[in-house]
């Protein structure tokens, strides 16, 4: 394939939407999860069965249509027909499917599940589904260049390229009120601002962090692995934008796929004049480079992902400087997450205000979040922002697996809080969210049902952010693992009233005392615990003793 | 484990020299072609690196993904991220522990399994999640896993 | 450029750059700090400093945040006291409660905090990993379970020594200080510097304890037990007795080591002397004389050479082969002296007083060390040792009146007294070179270039005409650019780019060893070099071939410098180490 200018890649783009549809087409989702709930084989079969009787189907690999509970998935679309969701496929079942649907044309019911909440809607309405981020995954083949080309890639890039400034750009952002998705919402357009100015015509470095370490969560995963060339555009125009020439993909070890996959995105970008030297021949030069996490989630934090990425421990450093002063190298730095940088192309194309349009308040757009926990439908979702928690969890997620009432939901992993089922009507939003003593964070959405138990559940995040504090400073290295000791007397039923104050105090002393936000929100899954269901905590104490 | 060839290290050294601040990826690859970071390796890759020996057993024993010995032949990973913990990880944990007789973390006397915790893999919906080697078991049933485990095990 | 801001009502205008902590001090106020060091880089690893930045209501670091325009800044109020009362408690909570038989008892800044903070009780566990002492390199002892992982030790071992021997290990809760892997300090690349013990704000480094061994050979009556002090000591111990920093007390001491027993009292300055004429020499050799090597190498300084051989030991071959000041007294002792005063070497039990903790480790370098036949120097202790024992002594510094050295190997010229500071050596060394060069009194004894922290010190002397180039570097941080530039002029067959190279492992020269009193900084480092370089101005000998007794030496003993006698006693050699033992 050429390198592409702005016309070629129009006239290549014309050229695959006018090659002639094949009769059907199957989608096999082929992520990480797909692969481990067994879509190989399942592929395989389908391959085989087309093969043999001669079909004129195109068979697609593609990425995570957020359904994670009914994989496999294959999606089966023939002529004129609306597609159709086959879910627990095995091998065998893939085989009728073939038989039956794509050669005998009727619609296999025993296999058939509906949609997650609805994903077909074409206008954003709080209480459905809106893919924005997701809008590739699911639907295309992530490791087909031509397949992100033909749904409008790289459009952006070259709409940039070919005549807008950086400072048309960040008022679009700043329109378009995006605010950084991995977790402490920093209006977006103000970053890229702020590293724009910041030491002009200097060597910078825009970095995409993929770390991705709460646990529970996996919307970055699939983004990555199911539309790596929308997280690419991103990154190229926002170094674009702050006049960076390199840019690193910093991912968590434990997505080989998804590390494999952006590795093959980048070199076909590099092939076709979208990356390296010289873009879309427009004089700008960019490259990017992967490096890995190595199982450490403070990397997750910006100052803490620059230390690894230069070889370090991934100690988080005081900020200021902010990498936008002094980052990777001591250089001016932009840290943007995997969701942040896919919204990046869309916004670019549909402008800032219709962006801007969607969603409540301070809060725009949408939010991609992964449901699990003890839900019927647990899975991947994409609502736009003011969506309820309660119509999450029951409108889209079917309610609760177990059919039990929903006791509590949990957002925001490690560095979040229990929000209690009277309080499900919250719209999520940034400000509500932090107002109930949780936070958005980068979408982990845990539900719990009557079953569950919050004092437990607040232990196992602590346990957690124990285990992965850094050990830099005292107040999260060492009041953690006195917390949890806390906890673990209550919890053994062997606790008293003082057990909780000490605990508040450590609390208080983590969140004014550490130096990064890992220790500063430590102790929230447990103080909202405290806060809401306080009960289950005193039902545990025993009386002081006198001494 | 059989010992590398020397060219390996030469080869990692040489693919990672020149690319400032490099150790994690070349100890990834260090890794993965010994499944741990022999001390002696560590050591000729830090004069090939130029890098200090101290400074890579700070980065090693910092990063949860390096070992600094000889796993076992199959390595089982049992998730223990939030999905996986509310749909019973911790009993997937227990049952292993006690079959395997080691704790989390700990390597079978006779070498062939290596147990471990691991934070989320992604793969929350399919809770509750165990790894062996490369494969991916979902939705684990601690009942079940013992066996699970077996039937995909390396020469066991 | 200057900010303005407030801290706790009152205005305050500082230097761009200046962190909170310091801008408070110029009003007066004074915020805790635990893990700051100021002679180091923040590691901002204890929080005790957090201050209120009004704007925002949070909470941020006054020794790593620099003040900004327009700041409002509360440092003192019931929640950030409540929180660093807090942290102390925390940090107590995995610390031994052993102040009483620690090292650092009333000189320990985690123990000061503590009482600051006036902690009594504490409902936190007691959570003390059991990790062991190390005390292996006999030099420095290492106990982790008193470590509070502030960091400065692996700032200091690893940025401003280079040496790498430290290094954090694990994370979280588990983090420790250790060297690289599961081996023991001896096993690692640490050159005994002591710079970690200097810099560390608790017990958890400290020297090598020998101070009851003293007591023990001084009880002893069969032994005949000598002693010397470093030209360092001498300005910085009156630290441990309530002396201005730079006092130079070298009287009291002598009076106080023959209080406390000792038969005879000499100086490592009239080592000093006898190393220049001996390093002087053969730097004329090399120099004048095309014989050996240049540059020459200063050697000195133990760490230095541990440090050489483990890292640079291409740069052999540019050593000097002197023994440091301390061993050539040492080796004088058991032989010059005992035949003196008639008495058997193996009766003389030599004791050195040093700045130093690498000191210890070099009295057993190798059986060069031994060239009386037995060990040169039979203990060596630091200045901080040395304080205590005159503390156990019941000798009261303020008033005891100053007495002389016993001359024989104790009187000293002021060539001598100034290798106590970095740049020292250097400066002795070309004194006499120029003597010995043009065999005339040299018109000129004060070379400034050599003096002050720079980190390397470059100059070029005129000596008979010619020009001899010059470096000084001081803290091993800063050596890699003087090897390298050697090294590369040797590489390229090129002229050296110094003729005379001087190196101490300390910031700032043996007035900033690892043996000295505490809370060292360059302030603390000028002021105790300005004491020597003031005892060199008042001397009666500013140069160390004007020095009688050492004319006297080789008169009666040695013969002349490079003699036979003199290698054998006061030369040695030098072969490379692995970094790694293990
Ligand atoms: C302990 C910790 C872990 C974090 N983990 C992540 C992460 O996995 N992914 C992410 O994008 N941001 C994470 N963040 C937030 C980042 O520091 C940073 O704010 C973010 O990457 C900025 O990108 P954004 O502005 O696009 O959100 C984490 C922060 C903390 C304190
Ligand atoms: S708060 Fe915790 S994770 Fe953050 S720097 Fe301190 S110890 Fe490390
Ligand atoms: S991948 Fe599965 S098993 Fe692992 S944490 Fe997620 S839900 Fe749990
Ligand atoms: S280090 Fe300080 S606080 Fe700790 S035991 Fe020693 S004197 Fe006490
Ligand atoms: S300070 Fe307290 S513990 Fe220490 S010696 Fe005095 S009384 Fe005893
Ligand atoms: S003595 Fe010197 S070399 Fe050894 S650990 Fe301490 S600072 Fe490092
Ligand atoms: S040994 Fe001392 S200086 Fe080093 S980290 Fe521990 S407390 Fe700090
Ligand atoms: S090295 Fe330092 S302590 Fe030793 S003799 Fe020289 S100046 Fe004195
Ligand atoms: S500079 Fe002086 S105190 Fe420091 S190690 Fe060398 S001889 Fe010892
Ligand atoms: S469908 Fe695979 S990630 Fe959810
Ligand atoms: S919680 Fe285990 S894979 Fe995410
Ligand atoms: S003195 Fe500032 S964090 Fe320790």
């Amino acid at each position: 394939m050429p390198k592409f200018t702005p016309s070629e890649l129009d006239a290549h783009k014309a050229k695959l939407l006018a090659a002639p549809a094949k009769k059907a087409v199957i989608k096999v989702g082929l992520n990480t999860c797909g692969d481990a709930a067994g879509a190989q084989p399942v592929m395989a079969a389908i391959k085989e069965e087309v093969q043999k009787a001669g079909l004129d189907a195109q068979i697609v690999k593609t990425g995570c249509s957020g359904m994670c509970a009914l994989e496999p998935l294959v999606e089966v679309t023939t002529a004129g027909a609306a597609p159709v969701q086959y879910g627990r496929v095995t091998a065998e079942a893939a085989r009728e499917i073939v038989e039956k649907h794509i050669k005998g044309g009727r619609v296999v019911d025993a296999y058939k599940v509906p949609s997650v909440g609805d994903m077909s809607s074409e206008k954003p309405v709080p209480g459905k589904q809106y893919r924005i981020v997701l809008r590739n995954c699911g639907v295309i083949d992530p490791e087909s260049l031509d397949e992100y080309i033909a749904r409008d890639g790289y459009q952006a890039l070259k709409q940039v390229l070919s005549g807008m400034t950086p400072e048309q750009v960040i008022a679009e952002l700043e329109t378009s009120g995006l605010r950084g998705r991995g977790g402490a919402g920093f209006p977006t357009f103000m970053k890229w601002k702020l590293t724009r100015a910041s030491r002009p015509g200097e060597q910078k470095y825009i970095i995409c962090n993929g770390d991705e370490g709460d646990p529970g969560a996996y919307m970055d995963r699939s983004v990555l692995e199911g539309d790596p060339h929308a997280v690419i555009e991103g990154m190229i125009i926002g170094g674009w934008v702050i006049g960076a020439s390199q840019g690193i993909f910093y991912i968590r070890a434990e997505y080989p796929l998804a590390i494999e996959r952006i590795e093959k995105a980048i070199k076909q970008a590099r092939a076709n004049g979208l990356l390296g030297k010289n873009i879309l021949g427009t004089g700008f030069d960019f490259d990017l480079e992967v490096r890995l996490g190595a199982g450490a989630f403070v990397c997750g934090e910006e100052t803490a992902l620059i230390a690894s990425i230069e070889g370090l421990r991934g100690t988080p450093r005081p900020r200021p400087p902010y990498p936008a002063q002094k980052g990777l190298w001591d250089q001016p730095s932009m840290v943007n997450n995997v969701e942040t940088l896919a919204n990046i192309g869309q916004i670019v194309l549909r402008g800032g205000a219709w962006f801007g349009a969607i969603g409540v308040g301070r809060s725009k757009g949408t939010k991609v979040f992964a449901v699990t926990g003890k839900v019927k439908v647990s899975g991947l979702i994409e609502i736009p922002m003011g969506t309820t928690l309660r119509q999450v969890v029951m409108d889209i997620c079917g309610g609760t697996s177990s059919g039990k009432p929903v006791k509590a939901m949990q957002t925001g992993g490690p560095s979040g809080g229990l929000i209690p089922a009277s309080l499900l009507d919250t719209p999520i939003t940034y400000e509500d969210l932090g107002k109930l003593g949780s936070i958005m964070g980068s979408g982990g959405m845990i539900v719990m049902d009557e079953s569950d138990n919050t004092v437990e559940l607040s232990r196992f995040y602590l346990d957690f952010s124990v285990d992965e504090s850094c050990g830099k400073c005292a107040p999260c290295r060492i009041g953690g693992t006195q917390m949890l000791r806390t906890i673990d007397k209550i919890v053994e039923r062997k606790g008293t009233a003082a057990d909780i104050a000490k605990i508040r105090k450590i609390a208080l002393t983590m969140q004014r005392g550490s130096l990064c936000a890992l220790g500063q929100t430590t102790p929230n899954p447990v103080l909202s615990a405290l806060r809401y269901f306080e009960s289950e905590w005193t039902e545990r104490l025993v009386p002081a003793t006198k001494k | 484990m059989a010992a590398a060839a020397p060219g390996d290290l030469a080869l990692i050294a040489k693919r990672w020299k020149d690319k400032r601040g490099s150790l994690i990826m070349a100890l990834h690859d260090l890794q993965g072609r010994f499944g741990y970071v022999p001390r002696d390796a560590a050591q000729e890759l830090g004069k090939q690196l130029n890098v200090p020996l101290a400074r890579i057993y700070e980065v090693i024993t910092f990063y949860n993904y390096f070992k600094l010995e000889a796993p076992g032949k199959n390595i089982i990973s049992v998730c223990m991220g939030t999905a996986c913990y509310l749909k019973g990880a911790p009993e997937i944990v227990a049952k292993l522990s006690e079959k395997l007789g080691v704790k989390a973390g700990e390597t079978t006397p006779d070498k062939q399994f290596h147990l471990q915790q691991v934070r989320c893999i992604g793969c929350c919906g399919l809770a509750p999640v165990v790894t062996v080697n490369e494969k991916v078991l979902a939705k684990v049933k601690a009942a079940d896993v013992v066996d699970q485990v077996y039937a995909c095990a390396k020469g066991a | 450029m200057t900010v303005k801001a407030i801290i706790n009502g009152i205005p305050v205008e500082v230097a761009e750059g200046t962190s909170i902590l310091d801008a408070a001090k110029k009003v007066s106020v004074k915020i805790p700090a635990l893990c700051k060091h100021p002679d180091l880089d923040h590691t901002a690893a204890c929080g005790i400093c957090i201050v209120r930045i009004k704007a925002t209501g949070r909470t941020l670091r006054a020794c790593c945040t620099p003040l900004e325009n327009g700041m409002e800044i509360t440092t003192h109020d019931p929640e950030i006291v409540n929180v660093r009362r807090g942290i102390v408690e925390m940090i107590m909570s995995k610390h031994p409660n052993e102040c009483v038989t620690c090292a650092r008892n009333q000189n320990c800044e985690l123990q000061t905090m503590c009482a600051d903070f006036n902690i009594h009780t504490t409902d936190l566990d007691n959570i003390v990993p059991d990790l062991p002492v190390d005390a292996t390199t006999k030099s420095i002892v290492l106990d982790p379970r008193k470590c509070i992982s502030c960091g400065r030790c692996i700032q200091v071992c690893q940025k401003d020594q280079n040496v790498w021997a430290l290094t954090f290990m694990e994370r979280g809760i588990e983090t420790r200080i250790a060297p690289a892997g599961d081996i023991s300090m001896a096993e690692s690349p640490c050159v005994k510097c002591g710079q970690c013990s200097a810099h560390c704000p608790t017990g958890a480094i400290v020297e090598y304890d020998e101070g009851p061994d003293v007591w023990a050979k001084l009880a002893d009556p069969e032994l005949h037990c000598v002693v010397q002090i470093a030209p360092a000591v001498r300005v910085a111990i009156g630290e441990a007795f309530g002396f201005k920093p730079g006092t130079n007390l070298t009287g009291k001491i002598y009076a106080a080591l023959r209080r406390m027993g000792f038969k005879a009292v000499f100086d490592t300055n009239f080592g000093a002397d006898l190393t220049i004429l001996e390093e002087g020499s053969e730097f004329v050799e090399r120099f004048a004389h095309g014989k050996g090597e240049l540059p020459l190498i200063t050697s000195c300084c133990p760490a230095w050479v541990d440090f050489m051989e483990k890292y640079h030991s291409d740069m052999i071959p540019h050593f000097s082969s002197c023994k440091s000041p301390h061993e050539m007294v040492g080796a004088l002792s058991k032989t010059y002296y005992a035949e003196k005063i008639k008495t058997e070497a193996k009766k003389i039990y030599m004791v050195s007083v040093m700045p130093c903790t690498a000191k210890k480790y070099e009295i057993q370098r190798s059986d060069d060390m031994k060239s009386s036949g037995y060990q040169d120097v039979d203990v060596s202790i630091t200045t901080r040792e040395l304080a205590r024992m005159i503390k156990q002594a019941g000798i009261d510094m303020q008033s005891i009146p100053e007495e002389q050295p016993d001359h024989l190997l104790g009187a000293y010229s002021g060539a001598g007294t100034i290798f106590g500071a970095t740049g020292g050596v250097m400066e002795a060394a070309i004194r006499t070179a120029l003597k010995l060069v043009t065999g005339q009194t040299p018109g000129r004894v004060d070379f400034e270039v050599t003096r002050g922290l720079k980190g390397v010190k470059e100059g070029v002397l005129e000596v008979a005409g010619k020009q001899v180039k010059i470096a000084v570097a001081h803290g091993l941080g800063n050596v890699e650019y003087v090897i390298n530039k050697v090294r590369e002029a040797k590489q390229k067959g090129e002229a050296p780019p110094w003729h005379f190279i001087e190196v101490m492992a300390c910031p700032g020269g043996c007035v900033g060893g690892g043996g000295q009193p505490y809370g060292v900084t360059d302030e603390l480092r000028l002021a105790r070099a300005k004491g020597l370089y003031q005892e060199d101005q008042a001397g009666m000998w500013r140069c160390s071939h004007d020095n009688p007794y050492i004319q006297k030496l080789y008169d009666e003993y040695l013969g002349k410098p490079l003699s036979e006698k003199s290698h054998h006693l006061l030369h040695t050699h030098y072969n490379p180490r692995p970094q790694y033992q293990r």
